[in-house]
């Protein structure tokens, strides 16, 4: 149970800066971006047939996230120049990515067992059973903090506007397409960059790794807006890191359950998400009646208004 | 400043709801011109606002700004001359964003964005001395979402985001149409006090007849995609709403009670 909730917390760690990635296209952008789908494999891709022909697991690592740059500007691209739907788009690219990592692994499965990956590395310097999960939450808040400056630069605010009111930004001479082709470049690249170091933690990078990962983005997000609250930027970023991890371990934990296998994982994801997304709203509506009840009650009591 | 020439724009083109939106309109303001445009529904006023703003590129004709031929150039790219204030309070600012942030936006109108931070102390000074001149009380809000803001206030603050960066062209599309009159008061208010102190060079589309009388130099009336009426300074001071409407039944044949109650 203990390392079955460690291992679940330190993937948790590694999939938040995908679900940050989501939420610079969720949230920030307010593109539901299926792209995401498509660009984690393409990180795990890139990463692993860069090990696996000897370059340095670091160098690997970076270049998928500029690889998933590409794909996230691509589909920018598509919506803002060729005029197409946004959760089109996304779909497209998705779809188009499938084949194209397929190209880049050469074969469905690439191992990493016997590489050098980034974890072995981090092993190999710090020996301690908790180096991988310390290193990769250093460098998913760094990750967190960089998002937080960002978004308060000019172009971050302008980027921030884009999602809000698109009109608006325009008349005050943003140009709106090229800020969502790198809002969705950006979001992407940390999806593909989480995909890669995915890729290694697990010792395998598979072409349909990717299945449902918009959804388990969404999942933190949500769960994360629910638990922590996103009243600031700060804050809103941290509630995703958070949720990521939360989500790992109330999978993990559902997965105890005797009669649910691991391919029942993405009805978990669902079911986690529909309910995230269902629970404030039923909370709110209790307390709603529970405060008109009280309101009707001390009106009873003072003998109401009255009657016009 | 701003020369428009024989523009003309048709929608629908080639279908039986084709409709001319401007028939070969002709507009000339000098540097702090401030005309009132008013005319009833479907005249063509929002499309001429477009027409400047770029959101539409006319058919035929020029648009020209500050001496630069603007008639097909991207909407961002000309807002670096011209400021908007919309109908829609909802519509000149971002809401989930700061009093602030959202200053901070309309600061860059002018300039390239870059990396670094929108917000300064240095700029927060800067935006709350713009603020105090709204007498709103803003500037002790920097810190407050926009959303959180009563339409008055966002209409306020959209026309000091929209004013402050000096803009070549201030375009007003019904600014203070969606507000009770207490706070339209306030912004015509506002506007002409701002107008005035930065002599800025405005077109101002409005429904009420008496604020175009209050308001401005010029004023032009448009009907079905021309401008069918127009009134110099001298003349301007000289009209009452009542003349106004006599001049539109005058121009129109007499065509009856529902102008008059579109109009007034």
């Amino acid at each position: 149970m203990m390392t079955a909730m460690f291992g679940a917390v330190e993937s948790g760690v590694i999939y938040a800066i995908m679900a940050l990635g989501v939420y610079v296209s969720f949230r920030v952008l307010d593109f539901p971006d299926l792209t995401v789908d498509g660009s984690f494999v393409t990180g795990g891709a890139v990463a692993s047939i860069m090990i696996t022909a000897g370059y340095d697991p670091f160098i690997s690592t970076i270049a998928a996230l500029f690889a998933g740059f590409l794909a996230g500007c691509m589909t920018g691209i598509l919506h803002t120049k060729g005029g197409i739907n946004p959760l089109l788009s996304g779909i497209l690219m998705m779809i188009a990515l499938y084949s194209i990592n397929l190209r880049i692994m050469g074969k469905p499965n690439v191992p990493l067992l016997a590489e050098e990956t980034v974890m072995t590395k981090i092993e190999s310097w710090f020996t301690s059973a908790w180096s991988v999960l310390l290193f990769m939450l250093v460098l998913t808040l760094i990750i967190k903090l960089i998002i937080d400056l960002f978004l308060k630069t000019e172009i971050g605010l302008s980027l921030r506007a884009v999602g809000d009111n698109e009109g608006m930004v325009r008349s005050f001479s943003a140009n709106t397409g090229w800020m969502k082709v790198l809002g969705l470049g950006l979001s992407n690249a940390l999806v593909a960059f989480s995909g890669a170091l995915i890729a290694q933690y697990n010792g395998f990078s598979d072409v349909g790794m990717g299945i449902g990962m918009i959804v388990i983005g969404l999942a933190s997000v949500i769960i994360g807006e629910a638990v922590i609250g996103d009243s600031k930027i700060a804050r809103a970023t941290l509630a995703v890191v958070v949720g990521a991890i939360l989500y790992r371990i109330i999978v993990t934990l559902a997965l105890r359950i005797e009669f649910l296998d691991t391919g029942d994982m993405k009805l978990i994801t669902a079911i986690i998400v529909i309910i995230a997304l269902i629970m404030p709203k039923v909370l709110d509506k209790q307390k709603e009646a529970a405060r008109k009840k009280k309101r009707l009650a001390q009106l009873n009591a003072d003998g109401g208004g009255p009657v016009a | 400043m701003l020369e428009m020439n024989q523009i003309f724009k048709v929608f629908y083109e080639g279908t039986p709801d084709e409709k001319i939106a401007l028939n070969k309109v002709n507009l000339s303001m000098k540097q702090g011109d401030f005309v009132t445009v008013i005319g009833s529904n479907g005249a063509g006023k929002s499309t001429l606002m477009n027409v400047i703003s770029g959101k539409l590129v006319p058919d035929m004709g020029t648009v020209m700004i500050d001496g630069v031929n603007m008639t097909s150039l991207a909407e961002h790219k000309r807002a670096v001359k011209i400021g908007r204030v919309f109908q829609d309070p909802m519509a000149g600012t971002a809401p989930t964003m700061t009093i602030e942030e959202n200053l901070a936006l309309a600061y860059n109108r002018t300039k390239k964005r870059t990396l670094s931070f929108g917000v300064t102390k240095k700029r927060r000074d800067f935006y709350r001395e713009k603020l105090e001149m709204l007498h709103l009380g803003l500037e002790d809000r920097l810190q407050a979402k926009v959303g959180l803001l009563s339409g008055g206030e966002r209409q306020a603050l959209s026309l000091l985001m929209a004013t402050f960066t000096d803009p070549k062209i201030l375009l007003l599309d019904e600014h203070t149409a969606a507000l009770d009159p207490s706070r339209a008061e306030l912004i015509t208010n506002l506007t002409k006090e701002i107008v005035a102190k930065l002599g800025l060079t405005t077109l101002m589309v409005t429904h009420n007849m008496q604020q175009a009388l209050d308001l401005g130099n010029r004023l032009i009336m448009m009907d079905k995609g021309q401008i069918i009426f127009s009134a110099n300074e001298e003349e301007k001071a000289d009209l009452t709403v009542e003349k106004l409407l006599a001049e539109f039944q005058k121009i129109k044949g007499g065509a009856g009670l529902s102008d008059r109650s579109l109009l007034s």
